[in-house]
């Protein structure tokens, strides 16, 4: 009996034809995996939760079925539903620290989660949670479900999510984004302990992922999604060497790879949003192998060697060099604009009560710093979560006083504090934030963003800014029509242009940018770095690019830095620190991308 | 301030559709009276003394034969104008001290803080006792106590409004800009923060008009022989089991008008999206 079955399966929303799904096709025996792969926006998350037969309030399932071993998902009942879940299909959330109960220890949480489903006898639990831990490769299995959930690193609190997903002996397990937000090093265990799992219990895995190096690792076969339809269906190593469909062509291609420095192209123009295609190719647009067969949309056909594909001009090819990354001209060293020397930050001096009880004092964030940037250069900064790359950026920016050391503008000392800076110094030193949702005032309409630099630094006038405003829309490659919406109104890729031109209306000689790309999608972070790239070059502004992925600075920089631990181990050229590098932190950093990323690495479809 | 698309919300909920049309009839009444005054609200008569409702007084006459529709639609007015100002100054100092010592925030806002809890702790009635025994009964003079004694629950509000805010990358940004910390406050958390400070405005002004009648009742407030709900009801408690009426209008009038603030406030909160953290202050 086939375990998941999805025919034509349509979901739109309620009272109108805009269609988030539609027609979506396939089926999935025990043991087997399947990816979905896509921008967001493209329908892929709503997919997945149809699987459990779960739709978003202000949607509906419209046509089609979603068969789980053998039942219709629309017609069972909800007590039978109730055990189907957990029982035979399961979720691992996106963000296990939003999932878990922050106030209930987390062995209680995954007690909760079996005992819902009344499968396993009360008696035993105790035992199975402790069982269940040391199966998700959890230090001290009998001791950990006595901690909270803020207790744990993020990758723990994943594994603890994906315990109680395997509670109750799921026959499917649906993953949506596993790793998102986890760093590289963390996500290569994640994504080996669901390998592990998977040939293990025999269960069938559905992932979604944006991230293709994810479901490379884990699925033997992709769906690549775009505008809610299935557009490439194929063998995992399949699409990746030889992708057909010329989405799917410019999504691989948009990749960072480390083994190739450079700017990775970008697709032109952004998805039509969720529900509104019309009648032809809804990709045809953006495509440009687009003709005139393509105003017909193409239906999901077989491809000889395996697969399926909806497209009247596949490109059959493989991913041929002029599509692969152009290398960034490095740039000639130029005098250093930011010099840092023997940069010291520590947390808040200990109290006087822990001074009393002589605990030590935490290690500082930044042991001694010493760091320049050159005129024109960008330079990357990379590093895990915690090694202090961001504190570094913060303290140049004024915003994180050191305890020691100095820090340099063009050879005149840069006050610690912002509040010390004369306007000057402020205005040639900007920062670009890691996730524009947040740095962006929802309040403002793009036109008072990027106002507010231009009346502070310039005292322009209304009309000045309005004239200059539109300059740095069209700079950042956005339609002045932009100006008059808030950032509600726009998708992530445009906010973060936004936040970039409201860095550059202030002409800086130095922008510094912290994760600008973690919180976009790999397409949209192709155009982004792009952007970055172009704008910091023809103006001859410095970057100092800082990122926790070693590929995206290798794509962007001219020279990394990579920091551990609050120092910074290794420094040179991008290129060379990517294919020689020296020191052992470096080469696993290197390690773990390639292990996240690499295909020809595994083997497929074995259990 | 408040668009269309928000009013229709609040209307389409009967909750909102009640409270909106209280407030509205009541704040008309309030406006309008003076111009269709059936009889002079002032004008005593030993002959029409505790009146039952009839067609020439349909709300009955009081304990000094005073018509009772004309006063009971006139006894808001003062209570009303008073509770506006004092909501203004409230507002006005709340908003501003709670705003900044979000973001000015480690210590002086910890010690401001308990400055705060210390003067929170005095009854408001009690100060407003000592003042009006102090100063003497005069509505003028309300204003200001009433003012300082109701701003400090606006503080709360405001500043655990702004704390949700002030850690935000645009706050940061703009620190990092350069730009004062009045700008700072006024261009990039006031935006935030106006709808969930509008709605506790109008939370506080029907607290005020509850404190302003109460204060009347006691003698403390609003003088006669102007007409007032709050005096009304302590100039006819004497009476009740032989006229009811005379307390029963001012006091459904004060009822309505209550209930219907609170209940166009919540649908406002609702509507806009900060009912819950308006909550989470209130917890």
């Amino acid at each position: 009996m086939t375990l998941l079955r999805v025919q034509d399966l349509t979901i739109s929303r309620t009272g109108s034809d805009a269609h988030i799904v539609r027609s979506a096709n396939f089926a999935l025996d025990s043991g087997q995996t399947l990816g979905i792969a896509g921008e967001s926006g493209c329908g892929k998350s709503t997919l997945l939760l149809a699987l459990m037969g779960v739709v978003k309030p202000g949607l509906a399932v419209t046509g089609g079925l979603v068969h789980v071993m053998g039942q219709d998902l629309r017609l069972i009942a909800p007590e039978a539903m109730r055990r189907l879940r957990g029982q035979s299909v399961a979720m691992v959330p996106q963000s296990a620290a939003m999932a878990l109960t922050p106030t209930m220890r987390v062995g209680a949480q995954l007690a909760e989660a079996m005992a819902v489903h009344d499968a396993i006898p009360p008696d035993t639990i105790a035992a199975r949670t402790t069982t269940l831990f040391a199966r998700v490769r959890l230090p001290e299995p009998d001791q950990i479900g006595a901690r909270y959930p803020h207790e744990l690193s993020g990758g723990q609190m994943q594994r603890v999510a994906i315990a109680m997903a395997l509670a109750c002996g799921p026959k499917l397990l649906l993953l949506d984004e596993p790793t998102t937000g986890l760093d590289v090093t963390t996500q290569a265990g994640i994504l080996d302990l669901l390998d592990e799992l998977r040939r293990e219990t025999g269960m069938a895995m559905v992932c979604v992922s944006h991230d293709i190096g994810v479901l490379a690792r884990l699925t033997a076969q992709v769906a690549v999604m775009y505008a809610g339809r299935i557009v490439e269906d194929r063998p995992t190593a399949n699409l990746l060497t030889r992708p057909a469909h010329p989405y799917a062509r410019a999504l691989m291609a948009s990749v960072p790879r480390i083994e190739s420095p450079g700017l990775p192209p970008s697709i032109h123009g952004s998805p039509p949003p969720p529900g509104e295609t019309g009648r032809g190719c809804a990709f045809a647009p953006r495509c440009s192998r687009a003709h005139a067969a393509c105003e017909e949309e193409p239906a999901l056909s077989p491809l000889t060697e395996g697969g399926r594909i909806a497209c009247h001009a596949p490109d059959h090819g493989p991913l041929a060099p002029t599509e692969m990354p152009d290398p960034v001209v490095a740039q000639e060293a130029g005098a250093p604009i930011i010099a840092v020397r023997g940069l010291v930050v520590q947390y808040r001096r200990a109290s006087l009560l822990s001074r009393l009880t002589r605990r030590s004092l935490p290690d500082p964030v930044l042991a001694g710093i010493s760091l320049t940037l050159a005129k024109g250069e960008i330079l990357g900064l990379v590093g895990e979560s915690g090694s202090g790359k961001s504190t570094i950026l913060r303290a140049i920016a004024g915003l994180w006083p050191p305890s020691a050391g100095s820090i340099t503008l063009d050879g005149a000392n840069l006050p610690a504090r912002v509040t010390e800076r004369d306007r000057t110094a402020l205005r040639r030193v900007q920062v670009v934030f890691q996730n524009p949702d947040a740095s962006l005032n929802p309040r403002h309409t793009v036109r008072e963003i990027l106002a507010q630099p231009l009346r502070l630094y310039f005292n322009a006038s209304p009309t000045e800014v309005e004239a200059r405003a539109r300059r740095l829309i069209a700079d950042v490659r956005l339609d002045p029509a932009h100006l008059g919406r808030r950032p509600a109104q726009l998708s992530g890729g445009e906010r973060q242009r936004v936040a970039l031109a409201r860095a550059f209306a202030a002409e800086p000689d130095v922008i510094l940018c912290d994760e600008v790309t973690s919180a976009l999608d790999v397409s949209v972070q192709a155009s982004v770095l792009a952007l970055i790239h172009d704008l910091c070059h023809a103006r001859g502004t410095s970057c100092l690019f800082v990122a926790h992925d070693l590929a995206v600075v290798a794509a962007l920089c001219d020279r990394v830095a990579v920091l551990h631990r609050g120092r910074i181990v290794e420094e040179g050229p991008a290129r060379t620190v990517c294919s020689t590098p020296e020191h052992p932190y470096t080469r696993s950093l290197i390690e773990a991308v390639r292990r996240a990323s690499d295909v020809r690495a595994h083997s497929f479809g074995e259990s | 301030m408040i668009g269309a698309p928000i009013l229709r919300v609040v209307l389409s909920k009967p909750s909102g559709a009640i409270g909106v049309t209280l407030v509205v009839g009541h704040v008309m009444l309030a406006v309008l009276s003076p111009l269709v005054l059936p009889h002079d609200p002032i004008a005593q008569s030993a002959d029409l003394i505790l009146q039952m409702p009839s067609l020439s007084y349909p709300f009955g006459t009081d304990r000094l034969g005073r018509d009772i529709l004309s006063r009971v639609m006139l006894g808001g007015r003062a209570a009303m104008l008073i509770a506006t100002l004092a909501t203004l100054v409230a507002m006005v100092w709340g908003t501003v001290v709670g705003l900044l010592l979000a973001l000015i925030g480690g210590r002086i806002d910890t010690h401001m803080m308990r400055i705060v809890d210390a003067l929170s702790s005095i009854p408001g009635i009690l100060i407003v006792m000592i003042f009006v025994a102090a100063l003497g009964v005069g509505a003028a003079a309300l204003i200001p106590i009433l003012g300082y004694s109701y701003g400090l629950s606006v503080v709360y509000i405001a500043r655990a409004a702004a704390l949700d805010f002030v850690a935000r990358d645009f706050v940061l940004a703009a620190q990092a800009r350069g730009e004062a910390r009045s700008t700072i406050l006024i261009r990039e958390i006031l935006p935030n923060v106006r709808d969930t400070l509008a709605v506790q405005g109008a939370m506080q002004w029907s607290w005020l008009m509850l404190g302003i009648t109460s204060l009347s009742f006691l003698g403390l407030g609003v003088a006669p022989p102007t007409p007032d709900w709050g005096l009304m009801i302590a100039d006819a408690r004497g009476v009740m089991p032989t006229a009811p009426w005379a307390v029963l209008w001012p006091m459904a009038m004060l009822s309505t008008l209550i209930v219907g603030v609170n209940l166009a406030a919540d649908a406002f909160a609702k509507a806009l999206g900060v009912d819950q953290q308006l909550r989470t202050v209130a917890a």
